[in-house]
């Protein structure tokens, strides 16, 4: 049988001294879909995506990405196989210009990274290649501008040309819309649902209406489980689901009367 | 699609920077050619070996984002291996001679780096320290160094066995040659393929890390280059003042290129060079005067003074000034 899961977790749980912040999730990931993982507050979101990009050991459980283990494997090494994470906050290297930040993804094939005897015109030849991600993101303009002086929605735009950059089959993106005005939201949804043609993302998302514009398929956490799976209508009809939103928003109204 | 026909107005910027650039070192090369005849060559080679020294630890502060508090072993290891060997082998040249003590450093940096990037940020600072402060016992134990006394009369002998070094002027053109070359390397290595790598760590190591970078080879890369050039610079010195002793290895060395850094700019090229000019007079001028007693007092002031109120130091604050008037 074909494993038709690209991603997918067993029995995945991580602990923090006595404290269960993830216990025994299976995830599965169809290729090709946008999965999103939502959740409360606390529901151990963020934690399962560490886990799964490594950046966290897990306590118990498996990781296998197109059916094989990665359990064991450091976040430098997943990422050679084409599994690339974005950062909630925005992770650009803010003394580089958006050009260089680029580049600096598409220079690991060339196996001149460690030749610090070079001359960084040898990078020259990775120039176009790196203006067009950017063009494609709309960013052609900001090529030679450093990265600290960019408006914060460019500079997650900026992210994503990074991450595009090693053309990777699955992305991980960890609440891509965070700290956004509506306008730069739409921006993004757009983007993401444009670079997603032909790859698999996984992202982790608090904005539900992304969440129901974009998203192929989700997976609802609530206290480091796993409470709800579905497409977007029957997880938004789900008693359950409602209750752990609603329940929490209620209880956070009544205390504010 | 102008950025790949035509030149961009930041093109023609970076390409104007550049041949301001080239003009200013070739400036600074014809002062320094011309320098011994001004000054006197001891002093200038004492300021070009601190300088050195700088370089390489701005390579690793300024660069890499790594302070290390223990450089002034790479300095020591440098100089007592050099001048141990030129000492014990008579016949043995002194390049000869300085390349061993760089190697020893070199060595000796691997061993420490990959000991210490295991930690971070102050964790790292301390590793070094203590590790630092076991090679100081060590030279302080050991027969070969001469314990408290230091290494005295190491020969200058003769460069490639033809030029001799005994004159102040022969030696202070060798001294300069070194430090170019050893410039050279900090100045290529940022501007290098490895260098972006290494940057794009110091801005955002997790985001290096999802690139697909094994970041702690990088940052040992680092270490073991700035060790290595920490061991030319001491190794050199050595020979300069045909000594080699424990204050080289003592931790107020490892402080004082700390100082001569961040004075001089830390991350800019030129920054160290400044930096470790300014704390050499300094100490120099004041060891003659009466003020010979307070030389601590008044650079911990500067320092103060430095971190207050012009944080990107003497080179650095220029650089704001010139970015900002002439763009």
């Amino acid at each position: 049988m074909t494993q038709p899961f690209i991603l997918e977790t067993r029995g995945l749980t991580k602990e923090f001294r006595g404290f269960t912040a993830v216990d025994d999730v299976n995830l599965q990931v169809q290729e090709g879909h946008i999965h999103a993982l939502i959740g409360p507050n606390g529901a151990g979101k963020t934690t399962v995506f560490n886990l799964l990009t490594k950046f966290l050991p897990p306590t118990r459980g498996e990781i296998l990405y197109r059916g094989k283990p990665i359990t064991g494997m450091k976040a430098n090494e997943i990422a050679r196989l084409g599994l690339v994470r974005s950062f909630q906050i925005s992770a650009v290297f803010a003394h580089m210009t958006a050009l260089e930040n680029v580049r600096v993804a598409l220079q690991r094939p060339l196996g001149t990274s460690f030749h610090f005897w070079k001359s960084e015109k040898s990078l020259a030849p990775l120039n176009a290649r790196a203006l067009a991600l950017l063009d494609e993101v709309g960013l052609a303009d900001y090529a030679d501008v450093l990265t600290v002086e960019m408006p914060y929605g460019r500079k997650r735009a900026l992210e994503v040309a990074t991450t595009l950059a090693l053309d990777p089959t699955m992305m991980l993106l960890d609440e891509p819309t965070q700290g956004m005005g509506a306008e730069d939201v739409d921006r993004i949804v757009e983007l993401i649902r444009r670079v997603a043609r032909g790859r698999t993302v996984l992202m982790v998302e608090h904005n539900l209406s992304v969440v129901s514009r974009l998203c192929d398929r989700i997976t609802v956490l609530a206290r480091g489980s796993v409470l709800a799976e579905g497409d977007y209508a029957s997880v938004s009809a789900d008693p359950r689901v409602r209750e752990a939103y609603m329940g929490s928003e209620a209880a956070q109204e009544e205390t504010h009367a | 699609m102008s950025h790949t026909t035509a030149l961009t107005p930041a093109m023609k910027l970076q390409r104007r920077a550049k041949l301001r650039r080239n003009a200013l070192y070739l400036v600074l090369i014809a002062i320094g050619l011309v320098a011994p005849f001004v000054a006197y060559p001891v002093f200038l080679m004492k300021v070009l070996c601190f300088a050195l020294f700088a370089c390489a630890f701005n390579l690793l502060l300024g660069y890499a984002g790594l302070l290390s508090f223990g450089h002034a072993a790479f300095l020591a290891t440098g100089g007592y291996v050099t001048g141990f060997l030129l000492s014990s082998y008579p016949g043995l040249t002194p390049e000869l001679g300085i390349l061993a003590g760089t190697l020893a450093a070199v060595v000796l940096g691997a061993l420490f780096g990959a000991l210490a990037i295991r930690r971070q940020g102050i964790y790292f600072a301390m590793v070094t320290l203590a590790l630092a402060q076991l090679v100081f016992f060590l030279f302080v134990q050991s027969p070969f160094t001469g314990g408290e006394d230091g290494l005295h009369g190491v020969p200058r002998g003769a460069l490639f066995g033809l030029i001799s070094l005994r004159s102040n002027l022969a030696m202070y053109y060798f001294v300069f040659a070194v430090f170019l070359i050893g410039f050279a390397i900090v100045q290529r290595a940022v501007h290098s393929p490895y260098g972006q790598v290494l940057k794009a760590i110091r801005e955002n190591e997790p985001r290096a890390v999802s690139l697909g970078y094994n970041v702690d080879a990088y940052k040992l890369l680092a270490f073991v280059l700035s060790a290595g050039l920490a061991g030319l610079a001491g190794a050199t010195k050595t020979l300069v003042f045909q000594l080699a002793s424990l204050t080289d290895a003592h931790w107020h060395m490892s402080g004082e290129v700390i100082l001569m850094t961040l004075l001089g700019g830390v991350g800019t090229l030129f920054g160290p060079v400044v930096g470790a000019g300014v704390v050499v007079s300094l100490q120099t001028q004041l060891a003659q005067s009466p003020l010979g007693n307070w030389v601590s007092v008044i650079l911990g002031t500067i320092f103060v003074l430095c971190v207050l109120s012009f944080r990107s130091g003497i080179v650095g604050e220029i650089q704001k000034v010139v970015k900002k008037n002439f763009k």
